[in-house]
């Protein structure tokens, strides 16, 4: 455990994650907001960040249906038939993040659209011999 | 920024013949071959104690191969022991960086001689260990975790593109035809076949065993088939380069030595790379990759040329949709108007502007590691006029460009070659 529990450290990203809570970082003196948090700011580089939590509202930027996936989708349960989408979302503050994307009809992805307006979705993961975990994931807003 | 202090040449280039050769034919064998075929090049002869260093680019034979420290084995296989062999890993822009990095020794004059390797064998893992493998060069904690395959990140890209500029499958199909027809005249390509070869082919076979022959008027009827599966819409299997095995290799020297070789050296005169965030998310833009706008800024300032100079161009086709970028962010049109240059064939070996006479990534195929050099094989070749078969394109070439990507687009290098 790191020496200041509230450290904006990946760990910590994961942990707010996984109690249901999508967090970014807000830049003490330019105020960039940068998700996942980081603890230099992208924009000017300084140290001085703080936590912020998201509002979860965003918009697809772009997204692609899945046929043939990671070795970690598969263990999840997708596959050529049953095919996943990956998409990357901007968020109403202005970053964007990557995500799974869910709720849609993945076997029709033309029925999916760039600029759809999507929240987000904490996607509780659980596969046999590895500890239960929460993915980021969005669905249609 | 600045310029190269002093000339070099590419003086003798070559690769392996580019296939799914593991385990007949493995990495020391694609680097002997590449090598052969290179000093076979070199007018004058090569030997090794012309050499000063070998500088090598290969981006994971520690997943594809188990096998890490790769330096010393390339240099030993071709006699350049106790010499300099370093590695350079930058995903699929390795060797595009490792030619970079012997080119910036020797305009420093630190040495006069550097022979590069560009190495990948990729089949002696299943393909779920090679995507796996690809997907490394992605952001892994948030990119990966997400879902995002190598094809993924491309698709996503491709997306957005659609959406901004009205960019259709039929737009990527045609770069994916063109390509092929000219990895059909390259003996070093891992496909020998035009989509209409292969479409023909599958009627034949579909005669052959009395089943009802399709109605397919063309190469898109072909490819809206199931033929043509889907991998990560928009992007289908014939959007994809190939899982591919091979190595290539590039003699370098000074403008001091250079007429020791041949008469005829090929001079690289610009140079760049450029880096952009490894996760697509913390970009500014997904229509364009960033790295490859620097990089292609950076040479061309060093050269003193610009896009319209370029007559022909080695582009890094990893997916159709990344040649359709690469000559939009390398300045050789504007932002969504690449699509009419390929519908108006002006990108085909007798187009006004030749693109991939290769085969690119697409035919040729894509040994990662492997590629960036690959491609200055096919330059050399071309500025040269010794392309084989008929892929040699009809005009002298006087100045040439290869546009090399590392992962989704985090790495660019491109070189400007003139003769
Ligand atoms: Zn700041």
């Amino acid at each position: 455990m790191s020496e200041n529990e509230n450290e904006i450290t990946i760990n910590n990203y994961l942990k707010y994650l996984s109690e249901g809570k999508l967090m970014g970082s807000k830049c003490k003196t330019c105020g960039q907001i940068d998700v996942p948090a980081r603890k230099l700011c992208s924009k000017c580089i300084k140290p001085e960040t703080d936590w912020i939590e998201m509002s979860g509202k965003g918009k697809i930027a772009a997204f692609t249906s899945i046929n043939v996936g990671t070795p970690y989708f598969v263990k999840k349960g997708y596959d050529r038939k049953k095919p996943y989408v990956f998409s990357i979302i901007k968020l109403d503050e202005g970053p964007m993040v990557s995500a799974q994307l869910v709720g849609v009809d993945e076997s029709h992805p033309e029925t999916i659209k760039v600029e759809m307006p999507v929240k987000v979705k904490f996607l509780k993961v659980e596969i046999e011999g590895l500890p239960e975990k929460v993915d980021l994931g969005f669905e249609p807003a | 920024m600045g310029k190269l202090a002093r000339k070099v040449a590419l003086v003798g280039a070559g690769t392996s013949k580019f296939g799914q050769t593991f385990p007949l034919r493995r990495i020391p064998e694609h680097w002997t071959d590449a090598w052969l075929n290179a000093v076979a090049t070199v007018d004058n002869g090569i030997e090794p104690k012309d050499i000063e260093a070998c500088y090598v680019g290969n981006y994971s034979a520690d997943l594809f191969n188990h096998q890490g420290h790769l330096g010393p084995m390339i240099s030993s296989l071709v006699g350049l022991n106790p010499k300099p062999a370093p590695r350079f890993e930058g995903a699929c822009a390795s060797s595009g960086i490792a030619m970079r990095q012997a080119l910036i020794t020797i305009a420093s004059g630190l040495m006069d001689v550097i022979c590069v390797c560009g190495i990948e064998v990729m089949t002696e893992v299943p393909t779920v260990g090679v995507t796996d493998a690809l997907a490394t060069a992605s952001d892994v904690s948030f990119e990966y975790t997400a879902g995002a395959t190598f094809p993924g990140l491309y698709a996503a890209i491709a997306s957005a593109h659609m959406h901004k500029y009205g960019t259709t499958w039929e737009d990527f199909m045609r770069v994916a035809i063109k390509n092929h027809i000219n990895g059909k005249e390259n003996p070093f390509a891992q496909m020998q076949r035009s989509i209409k070869d292969l479409m023909e082919r599958k009627i034949a076979k579909i005669k052959g065993a009395g089943g009802e022959v399709p109605d397919w008027k063309d190469e898109f009827d072909y490819l809206r088939s199931p033929s043509n599966p889907p991998i990560a819409w928009p992007l289908y299997l014939f959007d994809c380069s190939l899982v591919t095995d091979g190595g290539a290799c590039l003699f370098l020297a000074s403008e001091d030595v250079a007429r020791k070789f041949t008469d005829t050296p090929i001079w690289i005169t610009g140079t760049g790379q450029g880096s952009a965030a490894i996760a697509m998310h913390d970009r500014t833009t997904l229509t364009a990759l960033e790295a490859t706008v620097e990089a292609s800024r950076q040479a061309y300032k060093m050269s003193g040329r610009g896009p319209k100079d370029m007559q022909i161009a080695e582009v890094h086709d990893c997916f159709t949709i990344a040649e359709i970028c690469a000559m939009e962010d390398l300045g050789f049109y504007e932002k969504g108007k690449a699509v009419e240059a390929i519908k108006n064939k002006d990108t085909y070996r007798d187009g006004v502007k030749p693109i991939n006479t290769s085969g690119g990534l697409k035919s040729k195929g894509h040994p990662v590691g492997a590629t960036g050099a690959a491609q200055a094989v096919e330059i050399f070749k071309q500025m040269r006029g010794i392309a084989e078969r008929d892929r040699q394109v009809k005009f002298d070439v006087e100045i040439a460009m290869t546009h090399n990507l590392g992962g989704s687009g985090g790495t660019c290098v491109v070189q400007i070659y003139e003769k």
